[in-house]
């Protein structure tokens, strides 16, 4: 139990990343909002770069920008999750603007935001 | 079940259900007295009956795959390796290599920006053609036609742009102009500082877009429209993206065939160093920077 | 100094990539199209080159993006299999946009063409990544990539019920790219590497040890999970139709003739290069594969049966062809594995086939859509007539054509493993009466004298009537008759993988 309790406070970052990850897939899919489930998804992409970047620490070292000239990998914390992340954050930048851009047409055509009835004023639609 | 009856809960409930903004008081009506403005309400087209509405078993389908999903997750990270433990299996030869001889041969001392640029500069390629992706795609929907425009809806932003034009708000345009050139200076100094400190051209174009958004919120974007077009856009992005598009070719196709690339990585520290990785960084600020601003003019005026 | 053909994966991803940034700077969307033709073309030419020189010697390479070598850099891996998808995948791009191009000018507003030339660039270059890549997280990159392209191109034509069909499917993609994100960030947590064939190595040292056996298993689950929501495996594939058969006729040939396989290349790569295909059918995947596989391809058949809108029932007759290639993964043999590859190029050159001829039906009968009001239509267009009837009895699976043979191996295949034989065989006929069902009534259709719509006069489709269907129709015969060949290429890449 101890054992358990102490691995759980060690590792609270990736378990706070798995309850906002969950968090934002059950609004991404449950709630009817398009604004809202843009942010649920942008919740849970950001649970998952706060995992990946969680990874790349290591107990008492410093970021990776070379200081004195010192070239030792004991030194710096891992590079490699803060690259994936810079990527990552930016594609999920290119994708809320796709996705609120397609929230603000959908607006124009039916004056609602909400997904359940714009689904069903799509299906009704001619062609 | 007395204490879900109070008011907090019910527009908490309310809330939680989407139903309406129930925190905000009721729109001020002064708005809308002009009498060219036709009311929203009346364009709204019939809703869908309560029984049309699909509320099925979904909603308990979902709960139970997210908390079984969730769970699974929990379990794993307690399998997984510890949380800042060095001899995690993440701690190996590459990231030894990456910073024992990142400045060596990518001349940055910035890891991160040579990793991204450099070792792994494809990934890098594609990140930038997302942002052109998403650009194009955000045009092509937003941009005015005849399709997604109609005259009552220019009425409304015609409307809309008229009160802004008279209600320019000074405080803002002033400390705009104060403020604005450090923000301009710090968003430079971010992209062209990027292989040497924390930075680089994501950050650095983030903020010179906050700058341009900022200075089209405080005096319109007909302001920004007199140095800023559709034509600069669009020659600016689409530049900067080919200088980066066919920097990396040349590098791909000559490092792959083991031939030098001859580009010469100066002194480490230097501002003026690391080869490529300098002109990729202003590269790609210039995109993000443009990019963003384009955004902002886009969804609020359908044009830039 | 490497072999000239080495280059050649490197050069037709850049190609595509770098013609679609130049776009948007083009004056006219003559220059784009023609731009376009000019890519795709090439890619297929150089692809069909790399083919020719990697096959008979059983070549498999790697390619590294720049001087790093494997666990710093990226890399791309190519044998016989990706150099075959490539070159399906430049040929049909091109055959497509050639055949649709009308209906293109039709749809889609004069303003917005250049930015779908841009989309339709993009989304050749990511599927060709995703087909080349050796690095896992280049491959989340460039899935990100073709999802984006994939929802633009389908909402270039801008009516409500586009843009309503692609916010689902935007967010459905969502879901799945999301699950395949946690996937490989796992991944890396218990490896350490982002390569292939790295990750495989350290995959079986620890199979070996028996460490981290749970995680592994979640890992394949999520990235399985993730590509199949985004190739529409049956629970999951609930946006295909509207998404598909709501689109212009490019877009629709496009999206379910390749896009849906790009995805599927990628997860067999995944499975072969970083768990081994022996891991996975331990883990029980494969099982998952196949039972939704099968369900799919009923499910496909019943919604496509109950269709009346002609190029929704082809998008949902996609779905069932899916159904057909994840059975084929499933059913636990080389073999099947094998036939379900045949069956992508089988079905990526029929689709689009189907598709442009629907379109260019629809398109004589002032663009409209159901198939009663098509009646009589291929008096008008002889060429599009036969393509449609041609496509139509490859998927009922007559002999002497593709879908026949892609069937028959699949059989053949089941036959191999007794414990999945019957369910197989079962569904396989079932299917094939169905899809008899609901594609020869069409077939009928258009070819009863009867004027319920009446004809515009349209211009001549040069593009459609002597570059897209003879060469699509001649594809679909000549896989049906020589497929053999094609089979062989297939599973020479697939020992290779």
């Amino acid at each position: 139990m101890n054992n358990l309790l102490k691995t759980m406070i060690n590792d609270r970052f990736m378990i706070a990343a798995v309850l906002l990850f969950g968090f934002g897939f059950m609004n991404l899919l449950l709630q009817k909002n398009l604004i809202r489930k843009i942010i649920s998804f942008n919740i849970m992409e950001s649970s998952i770069f706060l995992f990946l970047a969680s990874q790349g620490y290591i107990n008492g070292r410093i970021a990776p920008i070379i200081v004195d000239g010192i070239l030792d990998a004991d030194v710096y914390i891992n590079p490699i999750p803060s690259g994936l992340v810079l990527t990552g954050i930016v594609v999920s930048v290119s994708v809320t603007a796709f996705f609120l851009a397609l929230t603000v047409r959908l607006y124009n055509i039916y004056k609602t935001v909400d997904f359940d009835e714009i689904m069903l004023l799509v299906n009704k639609e001619a062609e | 079940m007395k204490i879900f009856k109070g008011r907090f809960f019910q527009n908490l409930i309310m809330w939680v259900n989407g139903d309406t903004e129930h925190f905000l008081p009721p729109a001020d009506t002064k708005m809308m007295e002009s009498p060219k403005v036709p009311s929203v309400t009346q364009t709204l087209r019939p809703l869908p009956t309560k029984d049309e509405v699909f509320l099925g078993s979904f909603t308990g389908l979902s709960i139970f795959l997210v908390i079984g999903l969730v769970s699974i997750l929990l379990l794993t990270t307690y399998n997984l390796p510890l949380f800042g433990d060095p001899d995690n299996p993440v701690v190996n030869e590459v990231i030894k290599r990456y910073v024992e001889k990142g400045v060596e041969e990518t001349g940055a001392i910035n890891v991160v920006a040579g990793m991204i640029l450099d070792y792994r500069a494809f990934d890098t390629l594609g990140e930038a053609s997302v942002l052109l992706l998403a650009g194009t795609s955000v045009m092509m929907l937003l941009l005015k036609d005849i399709k997604n425009t109609d005259p009552e809806d220019d009425q409304i932003a015609a409307y809309e742009m008229e009160i802004e034009e008279r209600n320019r708000d000074l405080i803002l345009q002033k400390i705009t102009m104060i403020l604005l050139p450090a923000i301009i200076l710090y968003g430079i100094y971010v992209v062209i500082n990027g292989h040497l400190s924390p930075g680089g051209g994501f950050s650095g174009g983030a903020i010179l877009g906050a700058g341009l958004i900022l200075y089209a919120s405080a005096f319109g974007t007909n302001e920004v429209r007199k140095i800023f077009t559709m034509k600069t856009f669009k020659i600016l992005t689409t530049s900067a993206l080919m200088t980066y598009a066919i920097c990396k070719t040349y590098v791909f196709l000559l490092g792959a065939n083991g031939i030098d690339t001859r580009i010469p990585l100066g002194t480490p520290g230097a501002i003026f160093s690391s080869g490529l990785i300098f002109v990729l960084d202003v590269c790609v600020g210039i995109i993000v920077a443009c990019t963003m601003y384009g955004f902002y003019s886009i969804f609020t005026t359908g044009e830039i | 100094m490497l072999p000239l053909h080495y280059n050649i994966p490197a050069i037709s991803i850049l190609a595509c990539l770098i013609s679609g940034i130049v776009i948007p700077l083009l004056p006219s969307e003559r220059a784009a199209l023609r731009l376009n033709l000019t890519v795709s073309g090439f890619v297929a030419f150089l692809s069909a080159i790399l083919l020719y020189k990697v096959v008979p010697n059983n070549e498999y390479f790697v390619y590294t993006m720049g001087s790093f070598p494997a666990p710093w850099g990226n890399e791309l891996a190519v044998g016989p299999l990706e150099a075959l998808m490539a070159f399906v995948f430049g040929l049909v791009t091109f055959l497509s946009l050639a055949g649709g191009v009308q209906t293109l000018f039709h749809d889609i507003l004069p303003g917005k063409r250049n930015f779908f030339f841009t989309m339709l660039n993009m989304l050749l270059a990511s599927l060709l990544a995703m087909t080349y890549t050796n690095d896992l997280f280049t491959s989340y990159v460039f899935i990100e990539i073709s999802t984006l392209a994939a929802c633009a191109i389908v909402v270039a034509r801008d009516t409500p019920k586009t843009i309503g069909s692609t916010i689902r499917y935007l967010a459905l993609s969502l879901l799945g790219s999301g699950l395949f994100l946690i996937g490989v960030v796992l991944l890396y947590c218990i490896t350490g590497h982002l390569l292939m064939p790295h990750l495989q190595m350290q995959i079986l040292r620890l199979i070996a040890t028996g460490k981290y056996a749970m995680p592994i298993t979640l890992i394949a689950g999520l990235l399985f999970v993730g590509i199949a929501i985004k190739s529409a495996l049956f629970p999951f594939g609930t946006w295909l139709p509207m998404a598909h058969g709501g689109a212009t006729t490019t877009s629709s040939a496009i999206l379910s003739g390749l896009v849906l396989k790009g995805y599927i290349m990628l997860l067999v790569k995944i499975f072969y290069r970083i768990f081994t295909i022996d891991l996975i059918r331990s883990l029980h995947v494969t099982d998952v594969m196949y039972v939704c596989g099968l369900i799919g391809m009923i499910y496909g058949s019943i919604e496509a049966y109950r269709e009346e809108h002609i190029k929704r029932m082809l998008a949902h007759s996609s779905m069932a062809q899916i159904g057909y290639i994840f059975m084929g993964l499933g059913l636990d043999v080389n073999l099947g594995i094998a036939a379900a590859f045949l069956q992508i190029v089988v079905h990526a050159f029929v689709k689009p086939l189907l598709f442009l001829s629907a379109g260019r039906l629809s398109e004589i009968y002032n663009h409209e859509k159901s198939s009663y009001r098509l009646r009589g239509s291929a008096h008008k267009d002889w060429v599009a007539g036969i393509g449609f009837t041609l496509g139509s009895l490859s998927m009922v699976g007559i002999p002497l054509l593709g879908g026949f043979l892609a069937k028959y191996y699949l059989i053949e295949a089941a036959m191999q493993n007794p414990y999945k034989l019957w369910p197989a065989l079962f569904t396989l006929m079932i299917s094939a009466v169905m899809n008899a069902l609901y594609y020869i009534p069409g077939v009928i259709a258009i070819w009863t004298r009867s004027e319920l719509s009446t004809a515009n006069p349209v211009e001549h489709n040069i593009g459609f009537t002597w570059i897209a269907a003879p060469v699509l129709s001649i594809a679909v015969v000549f896989l049906g008759v020589n497929g053999t060949y094609v089979m062989e290429i297939i599973q020479r890449g697939l020992a290779l993988l």
